[in-house]
């Protein structure tokens, strides 16, 4: 008589269970980083690419600064210009000539030492069409960059940037450019090593191996050690960096964790710093664990494009009335929690020393007003018209929060209509929306960053209006040397901006992130910028 | 099919189908999955209408609050009450869930049953087709259709889902028929001169019904879940209108701390799951040819 | 048996084929392209980029182009990742997913099939409700809800478990019994309906009578024949279980898979896609061809002329 063979498996299965509980892990990745100087760190997604000069978010900047180094790097805390690869530099007192001189300690992490010859390989390769480099357009403050790129110019030795000697590099601007030693900091503007470019496809080769581990050379405070997707990529601090001495940490591991999964990993000690914390996660911060849940505003607004050459959109007393008519405070208080400021303008707080000065209210009456002006009293006759989002549960929530203050305070009735990301752009591209949700990050710390969009010919001026006076306004701006009378001018197109309404402003981003009290040596930083150089871990036996 | 032979069907049909309802009216838990599911369903097209809140309405300030005696399932994070939400979003996922299951059904069950009665080279293609579409990208077809038609109408989601969950319907239909083809009798009825059609109808597919009866109900539950990945992908129902497998996938992940968000939306999931399945099992002991004869 | 394998692996090439073709022509009916982003690049830039990867020629040569490098085995680099090959990642992630896939299997197939089986033998008992009550629970809650309830319990409260990665082996339970719960819920219904069909046949009844005792009845004659259904969706299920799960690996922090088929179509990484695509053809006409191989086996009347 046999015994029923399939409880057999059920039984082994138990059994194998039982024993596994026994065999976890105990020691947190916070307690093994504390105490051998590793840092754990949620970057929110798989860097798409660690290639200095094509990388385009945050996230792959995020990771590439452990790893390379430009002339100047910013100060942790302060943000301030400090030296990097170049120990001093001096300015010609026109603005134009920039002479920078190398740290002769800097090296790569091969031993190699870093030369300004590596600096002109690497204008040169960012600016080569062929690359198609993404963001080359940040080099174009030097002298014949523009041209070079777009092909005017074909003998790089003309761009404005000399190597003097072994240890001296030279460069002209086009014109004097006040925040240049910032921008130097800008991972455009990072060297890459030359022989190790060429020798995995030559200069202008995208599809490179050359950033995979074990092949990465760089010249920053930490080498590439392992890199495996959606799994982490593992950064050792370098033996050759020219200030290796005042790196505290040993390794750090970025992990490309999804945001709900973060929250748990940080809750549990195997994480020091999330990317962001989840809306509904924040509140429960705050009251259970304040000293661990950090707010820093960013450069960024999040607003609503308006296609203007839409009835009934292409009145500007419709779109006005659609913007007044928006409760920011409740929207930020109450929906998106992480302190975020309402937006009454567009360009946020303090880019660049610039804070504007125009506004727009928050008052409902007067929407009312003038949407019966434009002929929609209580919104009677209004035409359907659609709200267009990418996927996400924020913009959703953002949206349909929305959508009911403009149906209760002007009788609007709208649809959401939502899209995954490409297909959004498409859309976009296309301009085959009536309202769509955008967003915009500062390149660099100005307010010419924010404002040119509203140029006719941006390419990111989705909304058909098209103003010659603001058009006007930003070109002189651009040619305009004193930074007061620069401001004036773009408080003027602030001004003219808001008054026509193309974009709805709706809030001034905030980053949320959970940070361990072990980490010291991380700020609170206005374009989220983090030299890992700063960092330490102290933990509390 | 000669007119006697139609007449046969017929008859066995009507026979079949009055056994059927004797035997469901024996059967206590198909009656309570019965009454529990049309209570479901009512409660959900009539109910909203009898609540003092919309589903829409939203109350910043008051956010997500826990059960109380105004609003009986608690609010969501906008201050919707979330019984009236949960309610319309049964609309919803009731609608698609039958819909899209039922082309599902009729695509899956044809189309294996002829693969597995025709055999051979045919069987094979047919198969083989079943095999292609398995792999083929599902996420990107849904992203075309969402592009393609502009409006976002129900019927767009029936046949996108229904598209996939066919699949398996048909390969198990057609392992089944493949089963059965052989057997005596069906040699015998063939013997007989009775038509393909009648065979397949009168002699297959009734000794099928155990496994698409319990596939059917296995179906509902994957399409409703189905439904809240292509409304993330911008088909389908938009906001301020839900589903069940929105709000369960957004109650999840807020589970402990604000357990409500997940635990009503899926206890009417699942009690609607659970009638259904007791429903699905009378059924499939009453139309069992083996059990009445 | 040999006969039906060849033909059946003669088969896949034209089945592979019309994957690859409408998979290719999918992608470039689908809005947008690999190299759209939030800023979008100066058009030149995006002709260099394409330029780059022979997106800019005509539809019929990107095809053949596509179909040779096929033929050769390479499906080149993935546009999203840049230093990147396609096989790399799939041979780095699918492991992982394999493993994963294989507990799962493990954990649905000796749970469910059991389950279903006794519940079948103790027909209208409480036993059944009972049995087929938890079964009934694995179908109602999905892994994105069974995911975080479990981690809330065994790591989160009872601190047993890491709450996600993959190095250690205790890591491997969660994420196993989240992915195989709902296959073993599958599985139970599909048993018991397929024994309770077989336990009504006559030669059951025969054998029941002949007097043998009751499980030797049930193991002998009945479990093959009530085990079909479960076979044949086992086969498809099966491909997908070892492919890897886009909630479980999200949830769980697993370097697997199965973010990889999401990722790459919302990406529009035409080259990944492919890659993903036609791996997972060749595991859907694998499995499903051991699945008739067992079919048949189980049922030898079912076997072809």
């Amino acid at each position: 008589m046999h015994r029923p063979p399939f409880f057999i498996p059920t039984l082994c299965l138990c059994a194998l269970l039982s024993l596994l509980i026994g065999c976890a892990k105990k020691t947190t990745n916070v307690e093994y980083g504390n105490a051998n100087q590793e840092l754990f760190i949620g970057i929110g997604a798989e860097p798409a690419t660690l290639d200095p000069h094509l990388l385009t978010g945050l996230t792959e900047y995020s990771v590439v600064m452990a790893f390379l180094e430009g002339l100047t790097t910013l100060d942790a805390e302060s943000m301030r210009v400090r030296p990097g690869v170049a120990q001093s530099w001096e300015i010609s007192e026109d603005g134009l000539t920039y002479t920078f001189h190398f740290n002769p300690k800097a090296k790569w992490s091969n031993g190699d030492p870093v030369t300004p010859e590596d600096f002109l390989f690497s204008f040169e390769r960012i600016l080569t069409p062929l690359l198609g480099a993404p963001y080359a357009y940040m080099l174009y403050p030097m002298r014949g960059a523009e041209a070079f790129h777009t092909g005017e110019l074909t003998d790089f030795s003309k761009v404005g940037a000399t190597a003097i000697d072994e240890y001296t590099l030279q460069i002209v601007l086009e014109q004097p450019t006040p925040y240049f030693l910032s921008l130097l900091a800008h991972n455009t503007w990072f060297p890459v090593h030359p022989p190790t470019i060429l020798q995995h496809g030559g200069m202008t080769e995208r599809i490179s191996k050359w950033t995979k581990a074990g092949n990465y050379i760089g010249n920053g405070p930490f080498v590439l050690e392992d890199w495996r997707l959606n799994n982490r990529v593992y950064a050792v601090k370098s033996q050759h960096y020219h200030d290796t001495d005042s790196v505290k940490l040993n390794g750090i591991h970025f992990l490309p964790i999804d945001i709900e999964t973060e929250e748990r990993a940080f809750r549990t000690g195997h994480l020091h710093i999330t990317e962001s914390v989840p809306i509904h996660r924040i509140e429960w911060y705050r009251e259970n664990s304040p000293e661990t849940i950090h707010f820093a505003t960013s450069l960024g607004v999040y607003y609503y494009m308006l296609n203007t050459e839409r009835e009934p959109l292409n009145d500007p007393r419709v779109r006005k009335a659609l913007a007044y008519s928006i409760n920011r405070e409740e929207l930020t208080k109450h929906v998106l929690k992480a302190g975020q400021q309402p937006a009454y303008h567009f360009t946020p707080p303090n880019a660049g020393g610039y804070n504007a000065e125009a506004r727009f209210p928050y008052d409902p009456d007067l929407a009312r007003e003038l949407l019966a002006e434009a002929g929609f009293p209580a919104g009677k006759d209004f035409p359907a018209f659609e709200l267009l989002y990418n996927t996400s549960e924020s913009h959703r929530t953002i949206a349909v929060a929305i959508q009911q203050m403009w149906k209760q305070e002007l009788g609007i009735d709208i649809e959401l209509h939502n899209q995954e990301w490409k297909a959004y752009l498409s859309t976009r591209e296309a301009g085959e929306f009536d309202i769509l949700r955008a967003a915009w990050f500062g390149d660099y710390d100005d307010p010419n960053t924010f404002l040119s969009l509203g140029e006719t010919n941006n390419g990111n001026n989705h909304t058909n209006w098209s103003n010659a006076e603001y058009d006007a306004l930003i070109k002189q701006a651009a040619v305009t040397l004193d930074p007061e009378a620069r401001k004036a001018i773009f408080q003027k197109a602030e001004t003219l901006l808001i008054d026509e309404m193309p974009v709805i402003p709706i809030y001034f981003y905030v980053t949320s992130r959970l940070i361990d009290d072990s980490v010291q040596g991380w700020y609170p930083s206005i374009l989220d910028n983090h030299p890992y150089q700063a960092i330490e871990l102290i933990g509390n036996e | 099919m000669t007119k006697h032979e139609r007449e046969q069907i017929a008859n066995d049909a009507t026979s079949l189908g009055r056994d059927a309802w004797e035997q469901i009216k024996r059967n206590r838990m198909a009656q309570i999955g019965g009454v529990l599911f049309i209570t479901i369903t009512l409660l959900c097209w009539i109910g909203p209408a009898l609540s003092s809140y919309s589903f829409e309405q939203q109350n910043l300030a008051y956010g997500p609050q826990a059960p109380s005696t105004e609003h009986w399932f608690g609010t969501d994070d906008l201050g919707r009450d979330l019984f009236v939400r949960i309610l319309t979003g049964g609309q919803v996922s009731i609608s698609v869930g039958f819909a899209a299951t039922l082309v599902a059904l009729i695509i899956g069950v044809t189309y294996g049953s002829i693969a597995g009665y025709v055999g051979g080279k045919s069987e094979d293609l047919m198969m083989r087709f079943v095999d292609a579409v398995y792999a083929l990208p599902f996420t990107m077809i849904v992203i075309i259709l969402t592009v393609t038609f502009n409006e976002k109408n129900l019927i767009l989601i029936f046949m996108a889902i229904g598209a996939v969950e066919w699949l398996t319907m048909a390969r198990i239909v057609r392992g089944q028929t493949r089963a059965l083809r052989k057997l005596n009798y069906v040699d015998a009825a063939k013997v007989y001169g009775a038509s393909h059609l009648s065979i397949l109808l009168k002699h297959i597919l009734p000794n099928c019904l155990g496994p698409i009866i319990v596939y059917t109900t296995l179906t509902i539950p994957a399409v409703i879940l189905l439904e809240s990945v292509l409304s993330f992908l911008g088909l389908g129902v938009q906001p301020p209108m839900s589903s069940w497998g929105v709000l369960i996938n957004e109650g999840a992940k807020k589970i402990d701390i604000y357990p409500w968000q997940l635990i009503f939306p899926a206890i009417f999931f699942s009690l609607t799951l659970f009638a259904l399945n007791f429903i699905g099992d009378g059924l499939r002991d009453a139309l069992d040819p083996k059990e009445s004869k | 048996m040999f006969n039906l394998i060849a033909r059946r692996l003669l088969q896949a090439i034209p089945t592979l084929w019309v994957v690859a073709t409408a998979t290719f022509l999918l992608l470039r009916l689908a809005p947008g392209g690999p190299f759209d982003d939030e800023k979008p690049l100066a058009p030149e830039i995006k002709e260099q980029i394409e330029a780059h990867y022979g997106l800019n020629l005509p539809l019929h040569e990107q095809y053949f182009a596509f179909l040779g490098n096929l033929l050769k085995g390479d499906f080149g680099p993935s546009y999203k990742y840049p230093g990147w090959d396609v096989q790399e990642i799939i041979a780095q992630a699918f492991p992982v997913s394999l493993e994963l896939g294989l507990w799962g299997l493990l954990i649905a197939l000796s749970v469910g099939i059991p389950i279903g089986t006794l519940a079948a033998i103790k027909h209208n008992t409480s036993t059944e409700t009972g049995l087929m009550g938890f079964a009934m629970v694995g179908i109602c809650l999905p892994s994105f809800v069974i995911g975080p309830i479990l981690l809330l319990i065994f790591s989160l409260t009872l601190n047993w478990f890491n709450p996600l990665g993959w190095s250690y082996a205790s890591d491997r339970v969660l994420p196993a019994v989240t992915l195989g719960l709902l296959y073993a819920a599958y599985i139970a219904r599909l048993a018991r309906s397929g024994m309770l069909d077989v336990l009504r046949h006559d030669y059951i009844r025969t054998a029941r009578a002949k007097g043998l005792a009751e499980r030797a009845v049930v193991i002998r004659h009945a479990l093959r024949t009530a085990l079909y259904p479960v076979v044949a969706y086992l086969g498809p299920a099966a491909a997908g279980l070892i492919s890897g799960s886009f909630v479980v690996e999200t949830i769980f922090f697993i370097p697997g898979l199965g973010p990889f088929f999401v990722n790459a179509a919302l990406n529009r990484d035409y080259q990944m896609v492919m890659g993903t695509v036609l791996f997972y053809a060749v595991l859907i006409i694998l499995f499903n061809l051991i699945v008739d191989i067992i079919q048949m086996w189980m049922n030898p009347r079912a076997r072809h002329d």
